[in-house]
Order: structure tokens, then sequence, then C-alpha cells
């Protein structure tokens, strides 16, 4: 049996809790599932992003009331909760926003296709959308 | 891989071609440049933002349609995009049917909402 035929040991049943936290995923890996999940976040979150714009553009008492439930609270849910959900929205647009800048890049030159570019281009998806939600929550939350 | 095409499609799977790809970044292009002219709007307003500032950004009527057609852009590049995950992780027809249909209920709903807001604008 030549090297080649040999079998190569094969991966089934997947566990989600035991398997998935032993692999080690390269930048571009992490920006991938990022951009996933990211996804899925303001997929789910679509109903609060239409509440923000209801409220804010509707009238001067609904706009109110979108400035209060950022501090006051939006009913049993406390303000700075509501602070953290838009900083999760606000981390999942930059991610998926960049990450996506970088796909479009990649599918429009070639020469963007390369494990360098691959690399340095993730790193700088995950420093240029991780420091603006730092910078933007700081502000969010008051710090300046 | 077993035949997945002709009679044997899967009705819950892709549409084998690139219009759904095509689609994907087209609308994610519109969607950033929308965020470029808000942003661009908010930057160049003088003062605070209050209510007035702020919904009149939207008030405008070129800004209504665009914002339309953002709307309608997101829940296709989102259908899209939730259908990929439901078709790589979600393996039986029928819950994958389910979670599809959800889906576009959910999002017709959402962007329903939207053009209600912008209506009455």
């Amino acid at each position: 049996m030549t090297e080649l035929a040999k079998k190569r040991p094969e991966f089934r049943n997947i566990n989600a809790f035991k398997d998935l936290t032993t692999y080690r995923l390269p930048v571009a890996g992490w920006v991938s599932i990022l951009h996933r999940a990211s996804g899925v976040i303001m997929f789910l979150l679509l109903p609060f992003v239409l509440w923000m714009f209801d409220t804010s553009v509707s009238s001067e008492i609904s706009f109110g009331r979108f400035k209060a439930a950022f501090n006051a609270g939006l009913g049993f849910v406390p303000g700075w909760f509501v602070k953290l959900v838009a900083l999760a929205l606000i981390w999942a647009y930059l991610h998926h926003l960049i990450a996506g800048l970088r796909h479009l890049w990649m599918d429009l030159s070639h020469d963007a296709v390369n494990k360098q570019f691959g690399k340095t281009s993730a790193i700088f998806t995950l420093v240029v959308s991780i420091g603006l939600t730092l910078i933007l929550g700081a502000k969010l939350f008051g710090l300046y | 891989m077993s035949v997945n095409y002709g009679s044997k499609r899967t009705v819950v799977g892709a549409h084998y071609g690139i219009r759904d790809w095509l689609a994907q970044r087209v609308t994610a292009t519109l969607m950033a440049l929308f965020t470029l002219v808000l942003l661009v709007q908010v930057l160049f307003t003088s003062g605070p933002i209050g209510y007035d500032r702020w919904a009149g950004i939207f008030a405008a009527q070129w800004m209504k349609v665009l914002t339309f057609a953002v709307i309608v852009a997101l829940a296709w590049h989102v259908w899209v995009g939730a259908r990929d995950i439901w078709m790589d992780y979600i393996k039986p027809v029928g819950l994958r049917l389910a979670l599809q249909v959800f889906t576009i209920v959910w999002l017709v709903g959402c962007a329903g909402w939207g053009f209600q807001v912008l209506w009455r604008l």
C-alpha cells in the first residue's frame, strides 16, 4: 500500500462540547465563524433594531422613550442591559461589515486570495472591529 | 456525494446557481453604501442630534426611497445567509423546511414593520 492510499482517520459525529473546544482555528477561521455568529445575532435582534428605528423617528414623545430605555430601562429590563444589547449589535455590525468588505475585496481581486493576505486582513478585521467596539462602547456607557 | 440534481434535487437546498451568491454581494454593497450615507449625514450635522435632526435625516424623500430599498436588500441578504446556516447544520428535511418558513415569516414581518415606520414619517 502506498503512502497516499493509506486509510486516513475519519471523524464523524463531532461532539460540539468535547471536540469543537479542541479545535485551534487560524485567525481567518475566527473571522469566518464570527461573521456567521454576528449575522445570527443581528437576525435575532432585528425586532430590537426596528423598535429603535420606530421610537427614534416616529415622534418627539417616542424619541423620549427611546432615550429613556438606555437610562431608566425598558419595562423590567434595566438600562445597562439595553446598553449591553446595543453594544452587542454595534460589535456584530462592525464585524459583519468589515469581514464582508474583506470578502468583497477577495471576490474582486485575485491578488488578495492568498494565505498571507488572508491572515493580515483577518487580523485587520479583528483589530478594527474590536477597537471601534471598545471606543463606541466607552461612549455608550458614558466613560467619556 | 450522492446524486442531488435532476429529479433528486433537494427541495430545501440551494438554487444551484450564482443568483443567490450574487444577490448577497449586491445587497451587501447597497447596505454598506447606505451605512456610509447615513454616517456622513450624522457626522456633518452641526450641533447635538435631537429628535428633529435625526428624524429629518429620514424624512427627505430620497432617503425614504433609499431606506425602503435597503430594507428589501436586508431581508433578501439575511434570507440567503440564514438559509446557508440551515443548510449547513440542519439535516432533517422537515425541520429545515420549518426553519426556512420561520425565517421568511420573521423577515417579511420585520420588513413590514420597517415600511410602516417609513410610511408615517
